[in-house]
């Protein structure tokens, strides 16, 4: 069984994690009972200092980490390891996009990277062709559609990372850390992209200022459970909060004015 | 800067040659190469009649004599050897410009020279007008393990990324004032090469994690289909069809 009793596909959460707890083979807990809901078209961010366990819950959403406690349902489908139909469903619908995009970003050509995940689910011909230059298009890299990786800027690498997932047409966006190294208008044309898509996402990041302006919640993953849920602003307002679990804000960066901007 | 450095074989171009399936001149390099090294050392005619047909097949491709003529220094080793034998082998001596040399080495350097060039021309037509990655794909039609094939692409994806970082790691130990003098300073190499080797280690494992992320499951999607029709295979059939005339031929002749 893979599907679980309660919501309907359509009314289902995208992302549901219940008391997930996880400890690495050689021992390291590293999870202590995650609970975290994400609405669909919801756009969160999970804060939280190194070594929080944020990695190690990202590899839990499309189950390449598995075997402790607690579940983890995608839109209504809860993750079953040893259920491999169900998992590939699963990581159709958990579109991560990985910090280096030279991890991601593996095939000879950007157009063949995009199309490596819907081909591996199957889709070939047309409808790969269409899906491949569509999420092209979506974050504007068609123009380099046959050029190899290696030879883009990093800001377009990283874009064409996220056009690698979304030709999967996910239900959930998860991005690891998506304005490191870019330089700030790569970062600023990254955050336009992100904000154009009709898309539930979970970024992962350390850049507050980057949550603030695109995600209207944040979650701090600390100590291997989520310390506090709130609106991003109220989250960045509290400086002892923000202490307490190493977060900081850039010098200069106030939460209150940028609430004002973001009105 | 990195960029076509790993592609400086390839002369990308839209001539019949580059339109050829890559799995047909596979084979067509393979038998024309196989046809030389069948034909008799002291028939010089066929040898020439060989290097007209590559000649042909160049002009064709638009790849100038120049651009093989170049690529062609990773000969040098065996040219070197074929220059050596007619001086240390044994037999009837003749005489060469004054010199008196082996008549038995000098035919076998001949046979050395002649045949390791034309195959290396041959190879060198072929990587001009086949981009890399779709030898590959013509090299899996031909039944080579998916499992190579996927090594050679991602050592063709990543060479320069792996160059990139040891430059990096070279400008870092520069930074601190190491210069490379002697065998002592081997050690320091010999550590930077293992830290190279780990870090390509763990980028081999993410990217197999962001791979598994997008539903790979063991076999690497078929995204271009290179199928050959009978056409394609007759027009890469004439090189060899044709060296194979001229190595029966020298067999024939008198």
């Amino acid at each position: 069984m893979t599907t679980s009793t309660t919501p309907s596909p359509e009314t289902a959460p995208s992302l549901e994690v219940r008391d997930l707890a996880y400890a690495y083979p050689d021992g390291t807990q590293a999870l202590f009972g995650v609970d975290l809901t994400i609405g669909r078209g919801e756009r969160v961010a999970l804060l939280g200092p190194n070594g929080a366990g944020k990695t190690t819950l990202v590899l839990h959403l499309n189950g390449i980490l598995a075997g402790g406690l607690g579940t983890v349902s995608v839109g209504g489908l809860r993750i079953d390891p040893g259920d491999r139909k169900g998992l590939r469903e699963i990581r159709r619908r958990v579109g991560i996009v990985f910090q280096d995009p030279d991890d991601q970003l593996f095939m000879p050509t950007v157009r063949e990277d995009v199309a490596f995940g819907p081909a591996n689910l199957g889709v070939r011909g047309a409808e790969l062709d269409r899906r491949v230059t569509g999420a092209l298009e979506r974050v504007g890299m068609l123009d380099v559609a046959d050029r190899p990786p290696q030879h883009l800027s990093f800001g377009q690498r990283r874009r064409v990372a996220v056009a690698t997932v979304l030709a999967m047409e996910p239900e959930i966006l998860v991005l690891d850390e998506p304005s490191s190294n870019l330089d700030p208008a790569g970062r600023r044309e990254l955050a336009e992209i992100l904000l154009s898509l009709d898309v539930t996402v979970l970024m992962v990041t350390h850049d507050l200022p980057y949550a603030a302006e695109l995600c209207p919640r944040s979650v701090i993953l600390s100590g291997g459970v989520i310390a506090a849920d709130a609106p991003t602003l109220e989250l960045l307002a509290d400086g002892d909060l923000l202490r307490e679990h190493r977060l900081e804000l850039p010098f200069g960066f106030d939460p209150a004015a940028a609430a004002v901007r973001l009105r | 800067m990195s960029a076509g450095h790993t592609h400086r074989l390839h002369r990308p171009g839209d001539t019949p040659v580059h339109r050829l399936p890559p799995q047909c001149k596979l084979v067509a390099v393979l038998a024309f190469t196989l046809a030389v090294v069948a034909t008799p050392r002291e028939r010089m005619w066929a040898f020439a009649g060989y290097a007209a047909l590559l000649a042909l097949v160049a002009a064709v491709a638009r790849v100038p004599p120049g651009f093989v003529a170049r690529r062609m220094v990773v000969e040098v080793p065996f040219v070197l050897f074929a220059v050596l034998l007619p001086f240390v082998a044994h037999g009837p001596r003749v005489e060469v410009l004054g010199v008196a040399v082996s008549q038995n080495g000098l035919w076998a350097g001949w046979n050395i020279l002649a045949k390791a060039t034309l195959g290396a021309a041959a190879t060198i037509l072929l990587a001009a007008t086949t981009e890399p990655r779709v030898l590959l794909l013509g090299l899996e039609r031909l039944r080579m393990p998916a499992l190579l094939t996927q090594i050679a692409a991602f050592m063709l994806r990543y060479a320069d990324v792996i160059v990139g970082e040891a430059q990096r790691m070279r400008v870092a130990r520069a930074s601190r004032g190491f210069v490379a003098r002697d065998a002592r300073d081997a050690k320091v190499l010999a550590r930077s090469l293992s830290a190279l080797f780990l870090r390509s280690y763990e980028r081999g494992e993410r990217v197999h994690l962001a791979m598994l992320s997008r539903g790979y499951d063991g076999r690497m999607p078929v995204l271009r289909d290179t199928a050959a029709s009978r056409a394609q295979w007759a027009a890469a059939a004439v090189l060899p069809l044709a060296a194979a005339l001229l190595m029966t031929a020298a067999w024939m002749a008198p």
